[in-house]
């Protein structure tokens, strides 16, 4: 997994509540065997019209926010399907950071596995940013991993909760099926109490 | 100390407690389908992992697949044969029992786990697909990974999770003639929102509860994800070993009563504690139709489309101007004059064989309403069809209009053929309404199957405790 350290990036608007990851990326381009490959159908009902052009009243695709690689939204962010193609065509797209008010569970655990920090902020935090996002072209932020820190353009720092471990692994890309590996005899272990032979 | 049975199965299942990474859980059983699993196969084969467990990973599939009676046909879409072939061929791989097309066991994951005996209490049970919380009705803990997560699970067996919190729902009361479990879900997430259940993992009790056939609390299990949980649970009782018993998963060397009496224990203990505790009265609940693109938008069939000025929260206007936009309705319109111009009866949340006698009953006697331009009924499993056709229900829903097709998720997500075109306005009885869920442009209402059946036959909602049966 690519690990996630630290990162400066032009910041995108999502304004909206509950955006459910066949938002994110709808079902059609779930067909693909493959992991990559996701990024130009991100939000892709939202983002084209009907004729495959992009669709000026979505947000993000203003060109101000041509290669934004954060994201700015609000609550319950990801929710629905367990689809880790959101995640991928997130990645894809070059989003490597999302600031929301909450995220659905499984989504959440979904961007850990692809090096993607999410990031809950409060409401007034996220429409602050947002306010100033839109004031502000080419408006970016430095997120600081190790530190956990937000700096914004005008040098102002605020900090943001994560656990631990996830951040740990973020930071040093681990292969959770390598982490759990280390306590395999512990798993024969368990296996042989409960006659799984 | 009495226990909850979400402490319980997680107690027991615990391999190891990490404090940094988590809790090491053991995975009972692993539902795998053709659409979230070729990336974790192809993991699987970069790392040159094997799969740890290959006895206990069941595959089936059902997202992707044609729901055309005749199912020796090839697959006409390139990339959703290309998807099924992969899957059967990483089953054959890697040695896991796979129920493919022709196989009479096929259906929806979430249908045939139960159906087949292979859903079990106590068990901890795991797919990569948000609606695996439907397992719970069974006293399981069951819920939705990511691919990653497959991945891990096929090759160690374990996933590594964070204790959640715990929220009792309790449904008081008796629930009132012709209303289902559909309308108690939907009913529970309109009052804790979609988001409500985040963190948690809900138990359904409550006489209401209670009295719920099988069925039907797999409907309510299954959309706790709607609310944000990952896992819903009810504590398994007679009614949970009466349905397994003899089914073909369920060991028959086991005498019947120890078995009964080892699931039973699962149930939360009498005095038990939750984080957190939701109480409704059954008797309040009314029929539920949603209005708008989440669940949580949601009010009786006797309600009106909510007026914008009346809701106060900034966000919840925004959310709630943007739906009626996309749903193309106007605000304070009465639930009952919306038209409609398709019914889907089918799903994970409502395919199931009770789902389909309770529509037929509607049905019966009456034709769909001319300007329902298309009503199908996909049954959940293939078992289910054939039980369904054993009693002449096909039949019924053929003579009122009806296609009768074959099991597969379809319409749920439309990721075969069978999608609304834009503009589509839909009675269905699935779980999600989200925007384009059913085919791009497509508007989704959620109901339940005897809801879904009255309005293909009026073209419009109607409160189903005026219907006059034949
Ligand atoms: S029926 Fe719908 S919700 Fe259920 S598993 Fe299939 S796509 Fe998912």
């Amino acid at each position: 997994m690519r690990p996630f350290t630290t990162h400066t990036g032009i910041v995108a608007p999502l304004d909206a509540l509950n955006v459910d990851t066949d938002q994110i990326i709808p079902k059609q381009f779930l067909k693909r065997i493959e992991r990559t490959g996701y990024g130009d159908v991100l939000f892709f009902d939202w983002r084209y019209q009907a004729d495959g052009s992009p669709d000026p009243e979505f947000e993000m695709n203003a060109p101000r926010y041509e290669g934004a690689s954060i994201l700015l939204t609000k609550d319950n962010f990801g929710c629905g399907s367990s689809r880790e193609h959101a995640p991928w065509a997130l990645s894809d797209y070059g989003i490597r950071a999302i600031l929301a008010t909450s995220y659905a569970d499984i989504f959440y655990n979904n961007c850990f596995n692809n090096g993607l920090l999410p990031i809950t902020l409060d409401a007034a935090t996220i429409q602050g940013l947002l306010d100033e996002t839109r004031a502000q072209e080419g408006y970016t932020l430095h997120v600081d991993l190790p530190a956990q820190t937000i700096t914004k353009p005008d040098g102002a720092t605020f900090a943001f909760e994560i656990d631990g471990f996830k951040k740990e692994c973020l930071l040093n890309g681990w292969d959770q099926i390598g982490l759990t590996l280390r306590h395999e005899d512990r798993i024969t272990k368990y296996e042989a109490a409960r006659g799984i032979a | 100390m009495p226990k909850n049975i979400y402490e319980k199965i997680w107690d027991f299942h615990t391999v190891h407690d990490d404090p940094s990474q988590g809790t090491l859980l053991y995975i009972d059983r692993h539902y795998v389908h053709e659409v979230t699993s070729p990336q974790a196969f192809e993991g699987l084969r970069l790392a040159g992992r094997p799969v740890r467990r290959p006895e206990l990973t069941f595959a089936t599939m059902d997202h992707n697949i044609p729901t055309e009676e005749d199912r020796t046909k090839p697959i006409a879409d390139p990339l959703s044969k290309k998807q099924v072939d992969t899957l059967k061929a990483n089953c054959a791989e890697f040695g896991i029992t796979c129920f493919d097309m022709l196989d009479r066991r096929n259906g929806i994951v979430h249908v045939i786990g139960p159906e087949l005996g292979l859903t079990q209490p106590g068990f901890t049970i795991v797919c990569g697909d948000s609606h695996t919380s439907t397992h719970g009705a069974f006293g399981a803990l069951a819920f939705g990974i990511g691919t990653s997560e497959v991945e891990h699970v096929l090759a160690t067996q374990t996933l590594a999770q964070q204790r959640a919190k715990t929220m009792e729902i309790r449904v008081n009361g008796k629930l009132p003639m012709g209303i289902t479990a559909k309308d108690i879900i939907l009913a529970i997430i309109g009052k804790i929102g979609t988001a409500g259940g985040t963190g948690y993992v809900l138990e359904y009790t409550g006489e209401a509860i209670r009295d719920l056939t099988m069925e039907g609390r797999m409907t309510i299990c299954n959309m706790s994800i709607e609310a944000g949980a990952r896992a819903g649970l009810i504590s398994p009782d007679e009614k949970a070993v009466e349905y397994l018993l003899g089914r073909d998963y369920i060991p028959k060397d086991t005498p019947p009563e120890e078995l009964a009496a080892r699931w039973s224990q699962w149930a939360s203990d009498p005095g038990c504690a939750y984080d957190k505790v939701v109480e409704l009265e059954a008797a309040g609940i009314e029929p539920q139709v949603t209005w708008g693109t989440s669940p949580g938008m949601v009010t009786s069939v006797n309600g009106r489309t909510p007026v914008l000025n009346e809701i106060t929260d900034e966000n919840t206007r925004m959310a709630a101007a943007k739906a009626l936009k996309y749903m193309d309705l106007p605000e304070g319109a009465p639930m009952r004059e919306i038209p409609l111009n398709k019914v889907f009866l089918g799903s994970c949340t409502n395919g199931r064989i009770e789902d389909l006698r309770a529509a037929a009953q509607v049905i019966k006697g009456h034709k769909v309403h001319p300007a329902i331009e298309r009503a199908m009924v996909v049954p959940g499993s293939m078992q289910v069809k054939q039980q369904a056709e054993a009693e002449g229900l096909d039949k019924v829903f053929k003579d009122a209009g009806f296609e009768w097709r074959a099991a597969g998720c379809s319409m749920c997500l439309g990721m075969n053929e069978d999608i609304l075109s834009p503009g589509d306005r839909c009675a269905s009885t699935s779980n999600r309404n989200f925007e384009g869920r059913q085919g791009k442009g497509g508007r989704t209402h959620l109901v339940s199957p005897a809801m879904a059946a009255a309005a293909a036959v009026r073209g419009r909602f109607v409160d189903i405790r005026e219907w006059q049966f034949n």
